[in-house]
């Protein structure tokens, strides 16, 4: 048998347990053979209940392990790293349970803070280092560990119960639209939910920099006296959070130190 | 052919986050740490941090788990160009990974799968090597995993594998001697034959390490103290070898520190005993 074939049937029986590949390996393979796939199927339950504390935590034992184990059966491992492995549960989530939108935005969540972890770093840019921008051709670049997605449920309050390890709320639906961000500040991964409009703010400026293209999106909005004050009170409070990361000009492309 | 590591024989522990303080605020008595390369090889954060400030304290080992040496459809390029990456940034004392494989098309086990012992084998392993070595630009160092199974129809014996494989790429060899015990334990051979067999002058780094008794396997768990058994075969690997740098390995069930420095103590000991012998026999 070649090194290929080999290795086609030893991914056989990991994956699906194949009698056919079992045979393969010969009849004293059998104790080796489990030993394989009991680390195979044990190290990816462990990858996945390490990415996923708090839903863990919210789904309960065995539905989080029926759910890790329907993830496993379908998703084989492709990436040379673990870590990304579980990156993709929370379509496995969403398929098994679909009407539970607290729990599709409770493993965004910890999806999201994971992969801001080990974003790239950025150095913040500080409040004192705008005084000489030249606002109309500034292109604010936010932090390279920023993501953001919709809010419809409470997601971020039963997150930070299980986190400080209080009783989580039981799941609701927001009043009102909004938007969650996870980012990192220093090597600390953080979690806030924004309004809609904040929330909208910053997807408008992940795919447009301009603060000149902003603030004509906050006057569409808000109308010309609210926005100006607006856009300095949403400035003010992503530099304190250190969500701005550089500031470029348009026109010069000259770049800020900071 | 990239030049050989320099010999290097001091002792040493794996780092793991359970150390992460010990190591960034106090000194810890150990000649090198070794990191396993992945969990370093991210864009950024705390991970890359503490690797530099720990660099700056101790000399690194990078040891691999996932280059999949043995793959039938060569190398990862992504993987390699980021490994590289991190070995020009740590400058480390040695780079490592494990004869096996884990990846077989756009499936990755993330385990250390058995490659059979075969010439096709060798000559697939052997090329792989020298493109890792080439893209590295230095010689990397192959562990002998624990095995629980003989794959495929065996030409020649593993330690005649990894003879041939450091003759034909000129790597070097990172020795698990509780690995030896394990696979020996579980397939029937002799671990003093491993060591008579294997190219003394390629070891350049030991572990050691715990296992666990399965229902009809050994298990290389790491997740225990190094056993009595494997401290006889490090001995006996020791006065074969001569001083080569040595650490104990832990994954599971991590202990306090001092307890794995306690560990360490035993082998210092040992290399202390060695040394002894072999200055007794030189005069």
């Amino acid at each position: 048998m070649s090194l290929a074939q080999l290795q086609r049937d030893f991914r056989a029986w990991l994956v699906d347990g194949s009698d056919d590949a079992a045979r393969s390996f010969g009849a004293g393979a059998a104790a080796g053979l489990t030993v394989y796939q009991n680390n195979y199927r044990a190290q990816l339950v462990g990858c996945i209940e390490q990415s996923f504390p708090r839903v863990h935590a919210w789904l309960g034992d065995d539905a989080f392990l029926r759910a890790a184990i329907t993830h496993i059966d379908s998703h084989p491992p492709g990436a040379w790293t673990l870590d990304v492995y579980a990156r993709n549960f929370d379509e496995t989530l969403t398929a098994l349970f679909p009407d539970n939108p607290d729990l599709h935005e409770l493993a965004w969540i910890e999806n999201a803070l994971s992969e801001a972890f080990v974003a790239p770093d950025a150095e913040p840019v500080s409040i004192d280092a705008l005084s000489a921008i030249d606002w109309d051709s500034a292109q604010l670049r936010l932090s390279p560990s920023l993501m953001s997605r919709a809010a419809t449920t409470n997601a971020d309050s039963i997150w930070t119960a299980l986190q400080e390890e209080r009783e989580p709320p039981d799941g609701e639906m927001l009043a009102e639209p909004a938007g969650l961000i996870v980012w990192r500040r220093g090597f600390t991964s953080c979690l806030k939910k924004v309004d809609a409009l904040e929330y909208e703010a910053l997807v408008h400026l992940q795919s447009d920099g301009s603060f000149v293209a902003l603030c004509d999106m906050l006057v569409d909005r808000l109308g010309e006296a609210d926005a100006i004050a607006k856009a300095g009170a949403l400035l003010a409070g992503w530099l304190g959070n250190e969500l701005i990361a550089g500031v470029d000009h348009i026109a010069s492309h000259r770049h800020q130190s900071n | 052919m990239p030049a050989s590591n320099p010999l290097f024989s001091g002792y040493g522990v794996g780092l793991r986050k359970e150390h992460y303080r010990d190591f960034l605020e106090t000194a810890v008595p150990v000649d090198f740490v070794e990191v396993i390369s992945e969990n370093f090889m991210v864009d950024g954060g705390q991970p890359r941090h503490i690797l530099r400030r720990v660099r700056e304290r101790h000399p690194v080992a990078l040891h691999g788990v996932s280059m999949s040496i043995g793959s039938a459809d060569g190398l990862d390029r992504d993987y390699l160009r980021r490994l590289k990456a991190l070995v020009d940034e740590t400058e480390p004392l040695f780079v490592s990974d494990h004869l096996s494989w884990s990846r077989i098309g756009r499936f990755n086990s993330h385990d250390l799968l058995p490659v059979p012992y075969t010439e096709e084998a060798l000559d697939i392993v052997c090329a792989n090597i020298s493109m890792a070595q080439d893209a590295l630009g230095r010689t990397m160092l192959f562990e002998n995993p624990s095995s629980y199974l003989a794959v495929g129809a065996a030409a020649m014996t593993e330690w005649e594998f990894i003879a041939a494989m450091c003759r034909r790429t000129g790597c070097e060899l990172l020795l698990d001697v509780n690995n030896v015990f394990v696979s020996a334990t579980n397939h029937g051979f002799d671990a003093l034959a491993f060591l008579d067999g294997i190219p003394a002058e390629h070891v350049r780094q030991i572990h050691l390490a715990g296992h666990s008794q399965g229902v009809d396997l050994l298990i290389d768990t790491h997740d225990r103290e190094v056993c009595s058994d494997v401290w006889t075969l490090y001995a006996r690997a020791i006065a074969r070898l001569g001083p080569v740098a040595t650490m104990i390995e832990r994954d599971g069930d991590i202990p306090a520190l001092a307890s794995l420095l306690d560990e360490l103590s035993i082998a210092r000991r040992l290399g202390a005993i060695d040394a002894h012998a072999r200055a007794r026999v030189a005069a």
